[in-house]
């Protein structure tokens, strides 16, 4: 039981969401994986494409532990998706 | 595409393709008899209606007309009844002057969170307090949020739409009526996409907008009607047209409310057909691989269905029913100057990207729906396999 990190900051929607979706055909199938976003779509597709592929989704997070401020100034949005 | 398959687009006589429009919310056909009195307009009331020459009195005579005409369908009395140059800037007179109407009691404002961007910009424009109510996974707003949120102090009126602009769903208005009743607070109801798909909300409004282009009646004209007994003071310069000063545009006026009329006559007939061509489309959509159709299967207006395709580009997806000859709607934000996806999608919690919004004119054929839903199979597929993402 892994958490893998996939780094999608700088993509644009709908490209985190493919990557997400290409990244976890990589990874066991009890692995988990830590998502960052920088694109606003993705606060809500990556819970949306979690709860249609019939994965766990956590709630979104500002930054990495979401207490410290993300690592820029923009907009980051974190998440960890699990197994399914 | 191969060449042993049969072209997608269908062509008339001349060979030119048909276009046809299913991005017809608030951007409805003119229809035949909206153009016919659009004309009538321009040749016997191209006066300025406020003058008291014949002239003028000839084109005061249409525009009263107009207006008896939409107070009738709309349950109103003649004079509560006003036309705006757009729904648009309906909401934006509206709105503040609601809040100024009410300005003792506060500058709350209760609405949901799935209203119409110029409702939403229009609040925050006047630096209202918003308390937005949190809507369902298939859009509905929540009752009991609702009622709550109407009954706290400081309330100066409330905002909800009859049905969603974006996902189709009809709110539960006589129940949020009811709770602006018993808590005396205004409701603001925006029928912009609703009326003559669905019946009236008579009795339900003590402010209403409505959208001519939405039923066939042309660009370039809104529709306010407000409650004598309503609370509102205007906060701009006073004029003749007092609410929307220098007034709108007469054929576009008097082409709306002839085709209102038309519409609300043909609208029964016209929901039955167009229900059965939707749950046709929803059922097509369904069946798409990683596909969500969106909103509530019957709860809906008749002419309206969204769905969202996983890992789809929506610019790419509209461009590809555009070159098949079909106009369709998206909500996602790939397709807007904006970066922000739809407020609409994101407050239901659905997919925000590789939305397909499509909305059926007055016009629209079995057949012309019949050949949309035979080519989105395909539409869908192509466009997925041209971005790399056919089989995650």
């Amino acid at each position: 039981m892994t958490v893998h990190f996939l780094d999608t900051r700088g993509q644009r929607c709908p490209q985190p969401i493919i990557n997400l979706a290409k990244f976890v055909l990589t990874i066991d199938e009890n692995d988990s994986v830590e998502i960052v976003s920088s694109d606003p779509a993705a606060e809500f597709d990556i819970p949306a494409w979690a709860r249609l592929k019939g994965r766990a989704c956590s709630a979104p997070r500002s930054s990495r532990d979401g207490i410290s401020p993300p690592s820029s100034n923009s907009f980051e949005v974190w998440f960890t998706v699990g197994p399914r | 595409m191969s060449s042993n398959q049969e072209p997608l687009a269908a062509h008339n006589q001349s060979g030119r393709a048909q276009r046809v429009n299913l991005d017809a919310g608030g951007n409805a056909r003119l229809t035949t008899l909206g153009r016919t009195a659009y004309l009538q307009a321009l040749d016997d009331g191209w006066a300025d209606h406020r003058r008291l020459h014949h002239e003028g009195r000839r084109a005061r005579a249409l525009y009263d007309g107009a207006r008896e005409a939409v107070a009738s369908v709309l349950g109103a009395r003649t004079d509560e009844v006003f036309f705006a140059p757009s729904p648009t800037a309906a909401f934006h007179a509206v709105i503040p002057a609601l809040l100024a109407g009410h300005k003792r009691k506060g500058n709350l404002v209760v609405a949901s969170r799935i209203e119409r961007a110029a409702v939403l910009n229009a609040l925050e424009f006047s630096n209202a307090t918003e308390h937005l109510v949190t809507v369902d996974e298939r859009g509905f707003v929540d009752p009991d949020g609702f009622s709550a949120a109407v009954a706290q102090p400081g309330v100066a009126f409330a905002a909800l739409q009859q049905a969603n602009h974006e996902v189709a769903t009809l709110q539960p208005l006589d129940h949020a009526r009811e709770a602006c009743t018993k808590a005396g607070v205004p409701l603001l109801v925006d029928a912009t996409a609703s009326l003559t798909h669905v019946a009236p909300p008579t009795g339900l409004w003590d402010a209403l907008i409505a959208s001519p282009a939405d039923w066939g009646g042309g660009q370039g004209v809104g529709v306010l009607a407000l409650k004598s007994r309503a609370r509102a003071r205007r906060v701009w310069p006073e004029d003749q047209d007092a609410w929307f000063p220098g007034g709108a545009s007469l054929p576009a006026i008097f082409a709306a409310a002839v085709t209102l009329q038309e519409a609300e006559s043909l609208r029964k007939e016209r929901a039955q057909l167009h229900t059965e061509l939707i749950d046709s489309i929803r059922r097509a959509a369904a069946l798409l691989p990683d596909t969500e159709v969106l909103g509530d299967p019957f709860n809906r207006l008749p002419h309206m269905c969204t769905f969202s395709c996983l890992y789809v580009d929506s610019e790419a997806l509209m461009a590809q029913f555009d070159a098949l000859g079909f106009a369709v709607g998206s909500g996602s934000a790939c397709t807007s100057a904006s970066l922000e996806p739809s407020h609409v999608l994101a407050a239901m919690g659905v997919l925000t990207h590789g939305n397909v919004r499509v909305t059926l004119d007055w016009d629209v054929t079995r057949e012309q729906v019949a050949r949309f839903v035979q080519v989105l199979p395909q539409a869908v597929a192509q466009v997925r396999g041209e971005m790399g993402v056919t089989g995650l």
